[in-house]
């Protein structure tokens, strides 16, 4: 089936002052394919983290989105420190944000937690001193 | 009950959004993280919160949150204002408290999105 849309949205790092903005661009460009509210939110939500994770730990980053009739997939892919021990880093509360990013309301150890409970598929990988690639697909039931 | 009852009960001043003070609202979430405004917090409901940066208009936004509400009297930035206009974000701004502004609108029948974490249990309406 064919592709609904195709694009990416980099993502500079240290660049606190504007967390949240590819998040919102991605939910304006779904919503004008008329997808169910719910998945918007998730999409939006995954996007949001992905993005202030990007912005907090990584040089540059990129957010790959696509929009398939049936699914929609997300890949993020920084450079940036890597993640050496990634079950730890997936522990809800576990963290280690700088107090700048703790101050714009995030880095509560969060952020991985809520992308895995959003997607339907999760898949993290991550080279130490490299950077950490995530896919995430979130599943678009037939109406 | 509508954000303009909202307004009343939490004696707060309107800042963005005149034209949503009809909306009605039956939830509330209450946190000064939006990391757990964004695991938790559900569509249609008011936030209340004492961050004031753009960050919690554009986490507004993305959940669908029908107002934010700014607690302990906090002046939120222009920027974050200008940003509510543009993304059609009510927000107000109150003097009380995040808990007794939490309390107030509880015992005017608002609830939480949720009551606890850990389960999905989510409140019916």
């Amino acid at each position: 089936m064919s592709l609904k849309y195709d694009g990416k949205f980099s993502v500079r790092g240290g660049d606190f002052k504007e967390a949240g903005k590819v998040a919102v661009e991605i939910k304006g460009i779904l919503k004008k394919f008329g997808i169910d509210a719910e998945i918007l939110r998730r999409v939006a939500i995954v996007a949001y983290e992905a993005e202030v994770n990007i912005i907090s730990y990584a040089k540059l980053g990129k957010i790959h989105l696509q929009v398939h009739p049936e699914r929609i997939v997300m890949d993020v892919e920084d450079e940036g420190p890597g993640i050496e021990d990634i079950e730890l880093a997936m522990r809800p509360g576990y963290s280690t944000a700088s107090e700048l990013i703790r101050e714009l309301g995030f880095g509560a150890g969060m952020g991985l937690v809520n992308i895995k409970h959003c997607a339907d598929e999760f898949k993290i990988t991550s080279m130490v001193n490299q950077g950490t690639r995530l896919r995430i697909i979130i599943h678009v039931p037939a109406r | 009950m509508t954000l303009f009852e909202v307004m009343d009960i939490l004696n707060a001043r309107l800042l963005v959004g005149r034209k949503f003070l009809n909306t009605e609202v039956k939830t509330a979430f209450s946190a000064d993280l939006l990391s757990d405004v964004l695991a938790y917090a559900r569509p249609g409901s008011v936030l209340l919160t004492g961050l004031t940066n753009p960050q919690v208009v554009r986490t507004a936004s993305v959940l669908d949150i029908a107002a934010i509400i700014l607690v302990r009297g906090k002046i939120p930035p222009a920027e974050t204002l200008r940003l509510g206009e543009e993304l059609d974000v009510p927000i107000m701004a109150t003097h009380y408290i995040l808990f007794e502004s939490s309390g107030r609108l509880f015992s005017h029948g608002i609830v939480g999105c949720i009551q606890k974490v850990g389960t999905d249990e989510i409140v019916s309406l």
